[in-house]
């Protein structure tokens, strides 16, 4: 009747996860409580559940991101805990298989529900703003997508208390993942959240990549295309060519655990190898998946800040496809001791050092963009300076690790570990807060404090070279990877040393989330009123903050790149102005959430092998589906004295701070500049 | 005023004196399915590098050559490419708002792909019957997955064809029911061209 499934599978016996368990459900139950109060639930739902509206899914996504971020980081602590203490025979306190399962669950979560809701969570923010859209191209398929990503969410959060995770390292290589070696259900869970979720992003990826070649506004041609929009379309091109190769690998995975097919086993003609070529065929374009829109992010803060055009648009956007070409042919440096020999492996060496030139375009742009510039030092660009130092240095071990000769030697030690934080938080966790810092009151209408902004950036910054310097220290001493305990006591100041850094990183989360306090109390002095605060480039700052939900009353025009500044520059730029149209706008729907919640019922019971579960979220799903298919009723027009309503309303606004500032005309360029 | 993508019907998009956003709706709707055709493609195509590789992995078990019964898929292959036929001659009917015939095509279609989808059928279950199931090795694991994934597609598209014959029952030919059928029109074709790369690859390779 329950499969698997018993009340063994809960795991009474570890203290630890019982204490997070009963804490996830204190606070789970408080809000829950907080919302009925508050008789918030008819809100919740037709506002933000069942909405297609891109910037608040965009923010939905930023939410659970930072949400699980607490949980991934959690894991990093226990994890530098445990090596900071299990040194010399000592076991420190977290046994082998807890260890295991953290290591594992750490790296899946900060890589498919920290960093792919960050970056998916920001170009659903901005790029239809960027490109003068009113929505993405299918706005139902948006909202599916988020909610296919929280069906993922669950199931990897319901792992912690019902059963176990996987202990097999974020990538569950085959043949460990297998049957034999882990009968258990924690690689269920892993394949069961990814496989869900990935759908969702293979889903974004069509979807932004349509929206972007379609929908961009008159006049805007692709080489106007500010860069952000224009990472996050290679990005997308990168995920609809890559995550089915995810989707197809952990579906074999799934036969050869479900059905007892060969394709990954020992026996029986099974090729392991098979599996690291495939997982890595997608995994390495998923790191760029995940860096170009943070350099797209940079770009545009840099820019911003600077007062100043980009320095080469044109070699940026070139650079920006080199990259995503080149991040197709070098899969291999993944596993150089996989033994396929001296050229294959000097081809991909090659293919990997050359990835090196087009991102050293990058950076060359971003500081000759910066000079002769008028820098203001917010805290966007401190993240971006602070990007830049730390990512080239990440780049450099890169270039290290693309050595076939030197990665024999390095393959699988902490020297890896500390080369992809190096890039991932340098790169990825710097962009993606200096991106929430830069749009933060696009999304809310009021700024973020900058005090607490600063705060957090020197603590990620100090604390991300206090934690990984050690650690690149200990790998040229052979630390691998992956250990619950070491023999050599020689290595345990260093890896003190890191937990420290880890702590300090702790206080920088601590410092955003004081930041959200502080800003949402003295929202009133932060106030964006013209929706322009920092005299923005791109066509985003030109409409109001938050944005109306239809983000223009009249779609802008464009001629030129960075058509808002110059807009503003000439005195032609002016807010909108009627007579109004009505306005053609997609309607909320349930079908994605209900489509979801029977897509998670699937996936645990699949996990459970619950086969008539199964069948029910299934038949759910497909039903689910057939009922949004049937509806015809996705549409309507926003009548135009509605947007006239909200127009006027930005206006009066606009005017009392014109009149404030005494200028007297509705000029809004150069205003609200923070210094 | 935009042409679609198969056919040369010009869609008509109509001056409601609304803002003119539509961007061509039913055009985006028939330009995002080709970009999913292209990732599922990547689907094909890593299973398709996946029986490359593990092709020799019989583990003593049979080889392609012992296995395959070339007669029967190849009465499969016409079942499959006559349907792609009969399916472009009801999106003809289509574009001649001919809904009857449209009807009547689409379930010629649909006889089609279940006399293709019954043989494939026939053949997997000879096959573990004779014990050479997709556990034996991984030559059949690999085999097994790429041909059944492929039968997964047609049968969904056979769903897909029911669902259009009841919304074209209900709801007739308008712009939701239009681009959907063009859709599943891209869809059958591209099956098409898939399964003569599985009957040239696998089979035709196979028993050569």
């Amino acid at each position: 009747m329950l499969g698997k499934l018993s009340w063994d599978s809960i795991p009474y016996h570890d203290p630890i996860i019982m204490v997070v368990v009963a804490a996830m459900g204190v606070i789970m139950a408080g809000i829950v409580a907080w919302i009925t109060y508050r008789k918030s639930w008819g809100y919740l739902w037709t506002e933000w559940i069942t909405s297609v509206d891109h910037k608040k899914l965009g923010i939905m996504y930023f939410l659970v991101a930072l949400i699980m971020l607490i949980r991934g980081f959690a894991d990093a602590l226990m994890m530098r805990t445990q090596q900071a203490v299990a040194a010399g025979g000592a076991e420190g306190f977290l046994p082998p298989e807890h260890y295991d399962q953290i290591f594992t669950a750490h790296g899946v979560i900060m890589i498919f529900f920290v960093a792919m809701p960050m970056v998916i969570g920001l170009m659903n923010l901005v790029v239809p703003l960027q490109i003068g859209a009113r929505d993405v191209a299918y706005p139902f398929l948006n909202n599916l997508s988020f909610w296919l990503f929280a069906a993922g969410v669950i199931l990897i959060n319901v792992s912690l208390f019902i059963g176990e995770f996987a202990k097999t390292g974020w990538l569950a290589y085959a043949p460990l993942s297998g049957i034999d070696y882990s009968p258990g259900v924690g690689v269920d869970y892993w394949i069961w959240a990814l496989q869900i979720s990935g759908i969702g992003t293979t889903l974004t990826g069509i979807n932004f990549f349509v929206t972007i070649l379609k929908m961009r506004t008159k006049g805007m041609t692709l080489f106007r295309m500010p860069i952000f929009t224009w990472t996050s379309f290679c990005a997308n091109i990168l995920i609809i060519a890559s995550f089915p190769i995810l989707t197809a690998t952990i579906a074999m995975l799934t036969l050869d655990r479900y059905l007892g097919t060969n394709f990954f086993t020992n026996d029986l003609g099974g090729n392991q190898m098979m599996y690291v070529n495939l997982i890595w065929a997608w995994g390495h374009p998923e790191v760029y998946i995940l860096i170009l829109p943070a350099f797209g992010v940079f770009s545009e803060v840099i820019a911003t800040y600077s007062r100043k055009r980009l320095f080469g648009y044109h070699t940026m956007v070139w650079a920006t496809m080199a990259i995503s070409f080149l991040a197709f042919i070098v899969w291999l440096h993944h596993f150089f001791t996989m033994g396929a020999g001296a050229n294959v492996n000097a081809f991909f060496g090659i293919a990997t050092m050359i990835i090196a030139i087009p991102t050293g375009v990058k950076i060359f742009n971003w500081l000759f963009t910066m000079y002769r510039g008028r820098v203001q030092f917010t805290s966007p660009v401190l993240w971006t300076l602070g990007f830049i130092v730390t990512f080239s240095l990440g780049g450099m071990t890169g270039v290290m690790l693309a050595v076939p000769a030197a990665n024999f030697v390095l393959h699988n030690t902490v020297f890896v570990i500390a080369h992809f934080h190096n890039v991932i938080i340098g790169g990825v966790v710097f962009g993606m807060l200096a991106g929430l810092t830069y749009w933060f009151p696009k999304a809310f209408g009021f700024k973020l404090d900058e005090t607490w902004g600063k705060r957090s950036f020197w603590c990620w910054l100090i604390g991300f070279f206090l934690a990984f310097t050690p650690i690149y220290v200990l790998s040229f001493h052979g630390a691998v990877r992956r250990m619950q305990s070491y023999a050599n006591p020689e290595w345990q100041p260093f890896m003190i040393v890191s937990l420290l850094g880890a702590l300090v990183i702790m206080l920088g989360i601590a410092c955003t989330v004081v930041q959200f306090v502080v800003s949402y109390r003295n929202r009133e002095q932060l106030r964006d009123v013209t929706g322009d605060p920092w005299d923005g480039r791109t066509l985003e700052w030109s409409t109001s903050s938050p944005a109306p939900f239809y983000n223009f009353a009249h779609l802008p025009e464009v001629k030129s790149i960075d058509s808002f500044w110059e807009m503003k520059q000439a005195g032609e730029f002016e807010a909108s102005k009627p007579p109004y149209q009505d306005i053609h706008m997609p309607k909320n729907t349930a079908a994605g959430p209900i489509i979801s919640l029977f897509a998670t019922i699937l996936g645990f019971a699949l996990v459970w092998h619950i086969w008539w579960l199964a069948i029910v979220g299934a038949l759910g799903v497909f039903v689910s589906f057939l009922a949004r298919i049937f509806n015809d009723d996705v549409d309507y027009y926003v009548p135009a004295s509605e947007v006239e309503l909200i127009e006027r309303e930005h206006h009066k606004r606009l005017s009392e701070v014109v009149d404030s500032d005494n200028r007297g005309t509705a000029q809004v360029g150069n205003m609200g500049v923070q210094s | 005023m935009a042409t679609d993508t198969l056919g040369n019907r010009i869609v008509e998009v109509s001056e409601h004196g609304h803002d003119h956003d539509h961007h061509d709706a039913a055009g985006m709707k028939v330009f995002g399915f080709w970009v999913y055709l292209m990732s599922d493609l990547i689907i094909f195509g890593t299973l398709f590098a996946t029986y490359a590789v593990l092709v020799g992995g019989t583990a003593d078990g049979p080889t392609p050559g012992e296995i395959f019964d070339l007669p029967l898929i190849l009465a499969g292959t016409f079942f499959l490419l006559f349907s792609s036929f009969t399916y472009g001659m009801a999106v003809l009917a289509m574009n001649d708002n001919k809904l009857g015939q449209l009807k009547a095509w689409l379930w010629v279609t649909f006889v089609l792909g279940a006399g293709f989808i019954g043989l494939e059928l026939y053949e997997f279950q000879h096959l573990i019957h004779e014990g050479y199931g997709p556990d034996r090795s991984a030559f059949l694991s690999a085999f097994f997955t790429l041909v059944g994934t492929h039968g997964l597609h047609v049968f969904f598209g056979m769903i897909w064809m029911l669902v259009m014959l009841v919304q074209l029952q209900t709801k007739g030919l308008n712009d939701i029911t239009r681009p959907r059928i063009m859709c599943l029109s891209l869809f059958w074709h591209f099956l098409d061209i898939v399964w003569i790369c599985v009957f040239t690859f696998v089979y035709l390779m196979g028993a050569m």
